[in-house]
């Protein structure tokens, strides 16, 4: 607590240095939705916002100096029309003042040096090694999978953590992969983003210390729907966690009433991409439907999880999402219409 | 030579294709840097009408203007032609070109017919680019070009090859160039001019030659390999054979990032010729501006891998990445100092090149400071890849390399062309472009502080971003405004501007001992020189450089 008082202080302190920092943490309260850096939810990305205050406001006084200099003398020695035939005295430099000007920005670099490197050792010595709940992110063109490989989990685009508290910390460790391209994992408030690349796998951790959902999306050029790659991060208190997670672990429940519809499923090869745990579909192209209802959103696009837009979405992929790898499987108004009520049990 | 009694008509025509064969056929190295910056301009007014394209959709969320492949072929395009077929081409073929045999007294290149090789690589490199648009679809890659996005698994059909060979047979040219342009600022330099005295700008292009020639071979290399990657199923950079994604990135930046300097380097040397004349003081401190040059050539091979902070480094690695980058803003801050001492007890005259110099050393400094700020490693892992670099890169290209070639042009042009650009539509020109470039990148760092990341051909509402698109967007279109002013200027000054004279600016190098526009020859008499500033030397017989150098 001691810690994290001395945190805001300094971050008070360096704001009022910075009015460029100023204007902007006012703007963002202003306009921002859950995804500003400038907005920390978590000590990762808070230890980022710290330091950004602290560059800004040195930037600032450079600034001004440099600028104010500048200024001053365009105004000062301003040609006067008294003056247009002669020439002012040639100076040719001068050894003192030049060696000050670049010991004097040495110095500056120094310190920001010895900044830099704490700030870059202390993130990564932060990073508990132990203890952390890890979740394997995988990259797809274009949506996110998620797989809590110690809880036997698996889901798309929507992850859920629990959220941490200083008496009871709970650390995710993210194993950060990619199934295609490079994709990178950003998700603002809460940590900076690492990059998602094939055969180099990367890890990250952070902490979410309230609850919420955290906005993010993939930053790193993907391909033609990089744009539609969003992240939510869906951040609950233990006790929502685990029970999310007990829901999430059993299989698929079979409903007599929708049979018609899981005849569409099984028969249209939706799973050859698709798994659903408790049945013969294991796919792994596209996300696994297991528990699909529990989602809000759909196509890692925030489209809202809803009987109509499921409907749009299976007539046709491609309208919603251009040059999406779900193809446009020509389904009849009344099979779609089966299909979605078959979808809509997978709770 | 006597004339035949021919049809006039047949005559026109003759003169015509006679006039487009000498210029075709030219090895002037002052028509080779016309040319090129008549195809740099050329190539610019699109760069720049792929961007309004781009800004006019992000102006709202969710529009409908193009659609996401189209977005992602503009801003793959933009960013390729605004680096190897304007900048690049502009400051080191046109700039370079046209200026340095006639600074240092020269005739013409080293090797005139290797010049105009140089050129016709570049012109056809960039022409085939673009000729990918009418086969299929151009390139969608982004101008890093980033593997394995780039292996046919991911990107099929030929727009990628196009990309490939296009700015392979334009890196040809450009380092073939560069050996010219070395070759001639050391061996062809007038008699008595050491190269301890050759202008400023000439030493930059010499520091700014050796980069190309040692930065342009890494990718090269790097644009084979992913050729025999797409034509011969070679698997240097496909992941799912077991190649790398990051060794492309390693040899994309080992070019990439001196690369900034290539361009910008050029910029330094014209704003090192502008501030001097239009205060009317000699630069102060010539020999640690040429040092800064020197130093910042050498550290911008050390930085690369800055663009790679997210890709997880270890530790040191990125410790010792930003220490270097930040080592990089003393020289940078040296040369800054310089120019503003020289402004110190100056008389500043404010025509229009001095206003666009003015402009670049305000702008200039903050996107060094932004810089500086990108260099802090964790600070990086946010903004890295967001609106935030977009905004960065862009104040350091047009707040420094336009502003800077803008003013160059506005210098030069009277030499060029025997006539004086209009200075009424100059300064609307500099205000235009100086309000539309704060309104159109500075919301851009906004943007990405919120957590936009680039390359999105759309966004959702909501997000906090409208209204630094929207501001964004406005600014983009002012700055269209100004460039169709800059362009009347241009024809309606060629037609009917002021006589230029030889030396409209009371300047004090050599390319204003000559007519405007010199003959092809330069010199009638090659000028001896003593000084720094051989006009200075003419013009001030009792108070001569050479006496304080």
């Amino acid at each position: 607590m001691v810690q994290r008082h001395r945190h805001h202080q300094c971050h008070r302190l360096a704001a009022l240095l910075s009015p460029i920092a100023f204007v902007l943490v006012a703007a963002q309260s202003v306009f921002a939705a859950n995804l500003s850096t400038l907005d920390p939810a978590g000590p990762a990305s808070e230890s980022i916002l710290n330091l950004l205050m602290l560059v800004t406001a040195i930037s600032a006084v450079i600034f001004v100096a440099v600028i104010g200099t500048l200024i001053y003398c365009i105004v000062r020695f301003r040609e006067t029309s008294a003056q247009a035939n002669s020439e002012p005295p040639q100076l040719y430099g001068s050894a003192p003042i030049e060696t000050a000007w670049t010991v004097g920005p040495i110095l500056i670099v120094f310190v920001l040096a010895l900044v830099i490197v704490r700030t870059v050792v202390e993130a990564r010595q932060a990073d508990p090694q132990t203890g952390a709940m890890t979740v394997r992110v995988i990259g797809h063109q274009w949506w996110w999978e998620y797989v809590y490989p110690d809880q036997s989990v698996v889901t798309a685009n929507e992850m859920h953590v629990p959220v941490s508290s200083p008496n009871a910390r709970r650390p995710i460790h993210l194993r950060l992969e990619s199934a295609d391209v490079i994709h990178s994992f950003w998700a603002p408030r809460l940590a900076g983003k690492t990059d998602m690349i094939p055969g180099h796998p990367n890890d990250m951790w952070f902490e979410a210390t309230q609850p919420g959902v955290f906005h993010g999306q993939c930053a790193e050029y993907c391909g033609s729907q990089h744009a539609n790659m969003l992240i939510r991060v869906v951040a609950e208190s233990p006790a929502e966690f685990e029970q999310w997670l007990a829901a999430q672990r059993n299989p698929a429940v079979d409903t007599p009433a929708v049979a018609a519809g899981r005849e569409v499923f099984f028969t249209r090869t939706c799973s050859n991409c698709h798994a659903i745990r408790g049945t013969s579909a294991t796919g792994t192209v596209g996300p696994d439907l297991t528990h699909l209802m529990s989602r809000q959103t759909i196509a890692a696009a925030e489209i809202p999880n809803d009987r109509k837009n499921l409907a749009a979405w299976l007539a046709d992929p491609g309208a919603m999402k251009p040059s999406c790898r779900m193809p446009d499987l020509k389904l009849s108004p009344a099979q779609i219409d089966s299909l979605v009520s078959y979808l809509e049990t997978l709770r | 030579m006597t004339t035949l009694p021919i049809e006039a008509g047949l005559q026109q025509e003759r003169d015509i294709t006679s006039v487009l064969h000498g210029w075709v056929t030219t090895v002037d190295h002052k028509r080779i840097g016309i040319l090129y910056m008549l195809a740099t301009l050329l190539f610019f007014g699109v760069g720049g009408i792929e961007a309004l394209v781009m800004r006019w959709q992000l102006a709202k969320p969710q529009a409908g203007v193009v659609g996401p492949d189209a977005f992602n072929q503009l801003f793959t395009m933009h960013g390729t032609t605004m680096i190897f077929f304007v900048v690049m081409p502009m400051v080191l073929g046109a700039f370079g070109n046209y200026l340095i045999p006639l600074m240092i007294g020269a005739r013409d290149m080293a090797f005139p017919r290797l010049n105009a090789m140089s050129f016709w690589l570049f012109l056809f490199g960039g022409l085939l680019t673009y000729f990918s648009f009418i086969a299929g679809g151009a390139p969608s890659i982004g101008w890093f070009a980033y593997a394995p996005l780039t292996e046919y698994a991911f990107s099929r059909g030929t727009s990628t090859d196009y990309w490939i060979l296009g700015l392979l047979v334009a890196g040809i040219g450009t380092v073939a160039g560069a050996i010219n342009l070395v070759t001639t600022i050391l061996t062809m330099r007038a008699p008595g001019m050491k190269l301890s005295m050759v202008p400023l700008f000439v030493w930059i292009m010499l520091i700014d030659a050796f980069l190309v020639v040692f930065a342009l071979p890494p990718l090269t290399a790097a644009q084979i390999m992913l050729l025999l990657d797409r034509m011969l199923g070679a698997h240097f950079f496909d992941t799912n054979a077991g190649g790398s994604a990051l060794l492309w990135q390693h040899l994309f930046w080992f070019f990439g990032h001196p690369e900034v300097y290539i361009m910008v380097l050029p910029a330094f040397g014209i704003i090192s010729e502008l501030v001097p004349v239009f205060s009317r003081k000699v630069i102060f401190g010539y020999e640690s501006v040429a040092l800064a040059t020197l130093a910042i050539g050498f550290i911008s091979f050390g930085v690369w891998a800055h663009h790679m902070f997210a890709v997880g480094m270890s530790s040191t690695l990125d410790s010792i990445f930003a220490g270097v980058s930040l080592l990089i803003a003393v020289p940078t801050g040296i040369k800054i100092f310089n120019w503003v001492a020289t402004l110190y007890g100056g008389r500043i005259r404010l025509a229009t090149p001095m206003l666009f110099a003015l402009g670049f050393l305000a702008m200039f400094v903050i996107g060094g400071l932004t810089g500086i700020m990108l260099a802090c490693v964790p600070f990086d892992w946010q903004v890295t890849d967001s609106y935030f670099v977009v905004g960065h890169f862009h104040w350091v290209a047009f707040g420094g390399i336009v502003l800077a070639v803008m003013g160059g042009v506005y210098y030069w042009f009277p030499k060029a062309t025997g006539r004086m650009l209009s200075e009424r539509m100059g300064r609307w020109h500099f205000w235009l472009l100086f309000i539309g470039f704060l309104l159109t990148f500075g919301p851009m760092h906004a943007a990405g502080l919120l957590g936009m990341p680039r390359r999105v051909y759309t966004y959702l509402p909501g997000r906090g971003w409208e209204i630094w698109n929207l501001l964004s967007t406005i600014g983009a279109f002012v700055l269209g405004v100004g460039f169709a002013i800059f362009f009347v200027n241009l024809f309606v000054s060629l037609a009917r501007g002021a006589p230029a004279g030889d030396d409209p600016w009371d300047a004090w190098t050599l390319e204003w001992a000559t007519t405007s526009p010199p003959p092809a020859y330069n010199f009638e008499k090659i000028p001896v020189v003593r000084s720094r500033r051989p006009l200075w030397d003419l013009k001030h017989p009792d108070d001569p450089d050479w006496k304080h150098e």
